[in-house]
Order: C-alpha cells, then sequence, then structure tokens
C-alpha cells in the first residue's frame, strides 16, 4: 500500500540545547538534575519535591559517584523522580522498576542502584517483585513514597490507603485493610527497613546515606502530603497542613519490630529506623556458591 | 578446561533444539538469562543456569515472566547480551515489557518455545498460533523481527543470529520456535568460535555533553550508552525525543514511533531470510515455518515424484515478513499451500501478497504437526 506520512521537523540540538541549559546552574543542587527538566510536573503542597531534595542530600554528603549511581523507577507520580536526576536513570513500566533494577545492578555490580516509586507502583502492581527482591537479598535501596492513593491517574484508592477513607474510587469510604509497608518488606527479607514522613526531611537523609554504604535489599517508606488526590477528599487541608499532621501524630520509635510501626492519623504514625541486620546478597552468595566452583577450577588448570 | 573453551563448545553435539538455542546464547555472548520455569522452554533455562556459571554469566530465576522480561532490559543496559526464554503463557506476560524494550530500543532476545493455546492449552505438545503475537502482542506501533527455526541447528544458528540483529538493531528480537523443534534432539555443529560471527551494539563517540542518546544516525539506529559510563542518560517508556527526555506531544510522537518501525521496515532485504527448494518452477508454492516445514519439504518431494511440479518457500523469518519474494513468486506460481498449526496467521500474510493468486491454508489447532499426506492432500486440491 501506498502512505501518506506527515512531514517532520528534524531534530536540532543546538535550538534545543540553548533552551534547556537557559536557567540550568542558577541553584547549587542543579548539578545533580538533568538540564531543562524543571519545573517539574508535581502539584503544590506535594511531598515529592522534599524526598527527592533528601536524595540529592544523601548523594552530595555522602560523596557518592555520581556516574556509579542509577535511579530506576515505575510509573506515577514518584515515577518521574528518575527523569529529574543528572545520573543514569531508567523510568521503567508500571510495577516493574525492581526487576529491571535486579537486572541493570547484577549486570553491573559496581553500580549504587537505586529505586524510587511510588506505594502503589511498588506494593500493588509491583508488589510481588518487591518481596522476591527482598527475600534474596538483592543489593538495592528502594526508596517508597507513600501518599496513600494513586496520584497520577487522579487520586483512586491504593494498597495503603487507610480504612474508612475517601478517595476517586472510594466516594463512601474505604473498605479495605491497608498493608503496613515496613512489616511487609522486613518478613520478606530487607536488611534494613525504614520509616519518615516528608516532615523528618534531616533523618531522611540520614537514612538515604546510611543505605548507600550498605549491602543489600534496604527499604523506606517516606509518607508524603498528596493535597490533591488524597488531602481534598479527606479533608487534611492543604500539604502544609498535612505536614503538620505529621509533626503533631508522628512518634520515633528506633529499632522496633516492624509490626509495632503503626500508622494511624488519629492514634499516632510510628516512625524510626526500625532494621538494621547483616545479611550475605543475592550476588554474595551466587559468586560464593556458584561461580566460585568455576573460578577455582580455572586455578587449576 | 580454560573459560575461553568453555564458552563455545567447538564441535558435534547430540542436543535437543532447546539445549542447541543455549549454546547459541552463549557462543553469540549471552552473559544473563532472566526466566521462570515453563513447559517446553523449560530446557533452555535448565541449560543455561548449568552453563552460566561456567563462563562467569548470571543465571536468575525471577518470580514470573514479567520479571524476568523487566530483569534482561535491565542488564542490557548495563551492557551485557541478555536473554530470557518461554512458551504462550509466559510470552503473554512479557508483552508489557517487550514493549518498554521497543520503546527505549534494548537489545535482547525472548526465545519463545511454542506450545497449543490458548491460556494453558497443551503444555506439552506443539502450536504455531504465537505468529500474529509476537507481531502485534504489545500495545503499540513498532517494528519486529522474530526467526523461526525447522532443526536443532538453526536453534543453534538463529540464536546467534538472534543476538546479532538485536544489537545490530538495538531492537527485542523474538526466536519463535515450537515444541517439536525445541524437544526434538539432532546433531548439532558448533563451529570455532572464531568463525562465529558476534556483533555488538553501536557505542556513542562522542563527549556526554555531545551525546544525544536517542539521536538514531543514517541507519535508524541510535548509539547505545550503558549505565556507568558517564553519559547520564534519561530512558523512558514515555514518548522521548532526541535527548531522551519525554515529550508529550504528537509531533514527538510521530518522529519516534515511525523511526521504531522505519529502523526494521527499511532493513527488511537484509534481515529477511528464506530457503528455496524448487521454487524456480514452482506451480504450487508451499510457504512454511518450523516444524511444518519439515513436512512440508516431505510433501513436497513427493508431489515432484508424482510429476507435480511444487515448490517450497521456507521463513526463517516471519518478521519482517519476506512480502517481496512472495510477491515476485505469485508472479509465476498458480497457486499457494500454507501448512500451520493455528487458524490462518503466516497464511493471511502470504494471501495479501498472493497478488490474487489461490491460497490454501492447511490448518491445524495444535498437539500434533502436519503429516506430509495432510501437505500433498492440499497440493492436490489447488492443481
Amino acid at each position: 500500500m501506498r502512505v501518506k506520512l506527515l512531514d517532520l521537523k528534524p531534530f536540532s540540538p543546538e535550538e534545543g540545547t540553548e533552551k534547556i541549559h537557559r536557567y540550568h546552574g542558577l541553584h547549587p543542587d542543579d548539578r545533580y538534575l538533568k538540564p531543562g527538566r524543571i519545573p517539574h510536573i508535581w502539584c503544590q503542597g506535594c511531598g515529592l519535591g522534599i524526598v527527592l531534595t533528601a536524595f540529592i542530600k544523601a548523594v552530595d554528603r555522602t560523596a557518592l559517584p555520581i556516574d556509579s549511581c542509577a535511579v530506576v523507577s515505575g510509573i506515577g507520580c514518584t515515577g518521574r523522580v528518575a527523569g529529574y536526576l543528572n545520573m543514569d536513570t531508567y523510568h521503567t513500566t508500571h510495577g516493574r522498576a525492581i526487576p529491571f533494577a535486579t537486572g541493570l545492578k547484577l549486570s553491573k555490580p559496581s553500580m549504587q542502584v537505586v529505586v524510587f516509586s511510588g506505594d502503589g507502583d511498588l506494593f500493588a502492581i509491583g508488589g510481588n517483585h518487591l518481596i522476591h527482591a527482598a527475600r534474596r537479598n538483592v543489593d538495592l535501596t528502594v526508596i517508597c513514597v507513600n501518599n496513600f492513593n494513586y496520584g497520577m491517574t487522579g487520586g483512586q484508592s491504593g494498597p495503603t490507603t487507610p480504612m474508612a477513607s475517601r478517595t476517586a474510587t472510594t466516594p463512601y469510604g474505604n473498605c479495605e485493610y491497608p498493608f503496613n509497608l515496613p512489616h511487609l518488606a522486613y518478613a520478606s527479607g530487607a536488611v534494613f527497613v525504614a520509616r519518615w514522613t516528608a516532615f523528618h526531611a534531616r533523618y531522611l537523609i540520614e537514612s538515604i546515606a546510611r543505605c548507600f554504604v550498605k549491602k543489600g535489599f534496604k527499604f523506606i517508606e517516606v509518607i508524603s502530603p498528596c493535597p490533591t488526590g488524597f488531602g481534598r477528599p479527606n479533608r487534611v487541608g492543604t500539604g502544609l497542613d498535612e505536614m503538620k499532621l505529621y509533626r503533631d501524630k508522628s512518634v520515633i520509635r528506633n529499632r522496633i519490630n516492624p509490626v509495632e510501626a503503626t500508622l494511624d492519623f488519629g492514634d499516632g504514625i510510628v516512625v524510626g529506623e526500625f532494621v538494621d541486620e547483616e545479611k550475605p546478597t543475592f550476588l554474595e552468595q551466587y559468586e560464593k556458591g556458584v561461580l566460585s566452583r568455576f573460578s577455582e577450577a580455572e586455578k587449576e588448570t | 578446561m580454560r573459560k575461553k573453551d568453555r564458552e563455545v563448545l567447538t564441535g558435534d553435539h547430540f542436543l535437543s533444539g532447546d539445549e542447541a538455542c543455549a549454546e547459541g546464547a552463549l557462543a553469540a555472548g549471552c552473559r544473563f538469562f532472566a526466566g521462570y520455569p515453563i513447559t517446553p522452554a523449560t530446557e533452555v533455562a535448565e541449560r543455561m543456569a548449568r552453563r552460566l556459571p561456567e563462563v562467569g554469566g548470571i543465571y536468575i530465576q525471577m518470580e514470573d515472566e514479567i520479571a524476568s522480561m523487566a530483569a534482561i532490559l535491565g542488564a542490557s543496559w548495563g551492557g551485557v547480551k541478555a536473554m530470557t526464554a518461554t512458551s504462550g503463557p509466559g510470552f503473554s506476560l512479557m508483552m508489557e515489557n517487550i514493549g518498554l524494550g521497543m520503546m527505549t530500543e534494548t537489545p535482547c532476545v525472548v526465545i519463545n518455545i511454542m506450545r497449543g493455546g490458548p491460556s494453558t492449552g497443551l503444555p506439552t505438545l506443539v502450536g504455531q498460533a504465537d505468529v500474529m503475537q509476537a507481531r502485534w502482542g504489545s500495545h503499540g506501533d513498532y517494528g519486529v523481527i522474530a526467526l523461526t527455526p525447522a532443526s536443532a541447528q538453526e536453534m543453534f544458528d538463529l540464536t546467534v543470529r538472534a543476538f546479532n540483529l538485536s544489537e545490530s538493531y538495538r531492537v527485542p528480537v523474538i526466536l519463535l520456535s515450537d515444541e517439536v523443534i525445541g524437544h526434538m534432539y539432532e546433531k548439532v555443529t558448533i563451529p570455532g568460535r572464531d568463525v562465529i560471527p558476534r556483533v555488538d551494539r553501536k557505542r556513542p563517540r562522542c563527549s556526554p555533553d555531545e551525546y544525544y542518546p536517542f539521536l538514531a544516525d543514517d541507519d535508524l539506529v541510535p548509539a547505545m550508552a550503558c549505565a556507568g559510563e558517564g553519559y547520564r542518560i534519561h530512558v523512558t517508556g514515555l514518548t522521548h525525543d532526541e535527548r531522551g527526555y519525554p515529550v508529550i506531544t504528537a509531533q514527538a510522537q510521530e518522529a519516534l514511533v515511525r523511526r521504531l518501525c522505519d529502523k526494521i521496515r527499511v532493513h527488511a532485504d537484509e534481515i529477511v531470510d528464506v530457503r528455496e527448494v524448487g521454487t524456480q518452477d514452482a506451480e504450487i508454492l508451499v510457504v512454511a515455518y518450523g516444524c511444518a516445514a519439515r513436512s512440508a519439504l516431505e510433501a513436497v518431494t513427493a508431489a515432484r515424484r508424482e510429476g507435480i511440479k511444487a515448490g517450497l518457500l521456507r521463513l526463517l523469518t516471519v518478521w519482517p515478513f519476506p512480502e517481496r519474494r512472495v510477491r515476485e513468486l505469485a508472479a509465476t506460481v498458480k497457486a499457494f499451500v500454507v501448512p500451520e498449526i493455528n487458524y490462518g496467521q503466516v497464511a493471511c500474510e502470504v494471501e495479501r501478497c498472493a497478488c490474487g493468486k489461490e491460497t490454501l491454508l492447511a490448518a491445524l489447532m495444535g498437539g500434533t504437526l502436519h503429516t506430509p499426506e495432510m501437505i500433498l492432500d492440499a497440493i492436490h486440491e489447488v492443481l
């Protein structure tokens, strides 16, 4: 068949380069951000900017070489984090950031691979991948930004939506029990488990920095305001009001069993570094138990 | 044995198609396998689990085929040649991330040992009904390469070729085999490592400042920078520009998707591979692939003995479909016969290119392969 196509405007590197560099470099943190990617897409009052900044500060504080760091995201508001960072970044399919990151880490063990994604991405559609990566103890840092709803699609309920909360798909109140994410991650085998809120930015930086020097499957939940998707239907107020709620309701309890890390906007939000254990990683086990057989055979011949 | 010698087992072997496939992958340079057990592709995984550690590679059994496909994409971006192997139900699950591989132009190889479907179907018995799924299975438009071996030897040869094509065009390449070929044991000759062609992906030759990760050269294929090489690229399944940045516009979509299709279309003649028997004077042309092509060869030989001018066009690539060659042959043949183990997939492509000549589909729904007599009957029917 004959095909009629539109005329295409050829790509002009010069034109684009000028545009994207116009405002880049005005802020000291810009060196960690890809030129031309700001302004971001997140709503006013969203906590994602705080979490992204905490990540940047942790990279800066630990002097992590940027070229040895890769960030993998799934889909959703948090999934967009990868695209803003000036490092090797991969924005994958919904729920599949962890298996993609597993392949990347195992093929490039020298890299620090961080998965940045949301509660729906990591615990609903991607839940199976998370528990298995934790079980294998793949050397990954997983930062889960929990805003209690699917923000990108307009505020639907998810696996962390509290009982009785209103969302776009629970107009009469949610009638499902939510996951306790730290408990699930720990039960699956994570060697480091923490929970903070966007209000606890300095603690969060510390925890992320700790993950950079620790091996194994590390999990941090960050509770984050979503005034557009979650705050409005539940009358929590603005992003700032939600931050005040976190300040008033949070209780820091380090080194507790994550089963006790309850999360209730009325009774209290338990935050802290709950778990910090040592366990050989998947790759260490593979090298010791499998690969070493053949490197020894090599030596003999 | 030295590691170098373990990589390519040069010599004659008695292998199943699945095992030959695994050896082909290793010979092509594959050093990462992620998979999930499924009949009749399990033997590929088992061979890889045994052989990859011998050459310092990684074998990982994932929690499902979705994860397997995601993991090989990640490994490919880590700079390693990667593969997975599955059958129909797993192939369905892989569609999502095959789409990601197409969109992000990630070289890798997906083995599908076809069994009878739909759904769980016939786990242990043959089918050929995933041909259109291989072409159109993931949503959206993209160009596809799918190879169809018809012997254990071709399982080795075409797996090597699948890796080379995937590296050349930066695309997931599908090896579409079937249960008969996968489970059949035959003599397989593995050539010396120096004569096995190995292609590696095009690498950027400029500095990170000058590098545009999705700006293609004249061959419509961009150079690929992998993780940790200092290029700091963004790779996304969203529609993106030459920089890799998401751009949600019709203009960006037009440029990107058209190139994803065109990079296969314009190279179709280099990719397409067929074998011909008796086509120069054929009046009845049998078009077949995979296990059906073996019965077809026998049927064509029998027809010739009867004095019928029959020929065989055997497809080693179903995608891109060898339309130019089929159109050429349509000018001289009287009718086409297409034996396949489905209710009409390649037959539709043949009919599309048959220029009005009769096309007879000799269909089986799966569970068994064609006997030569069935195909011979079809040849008699169109005489």
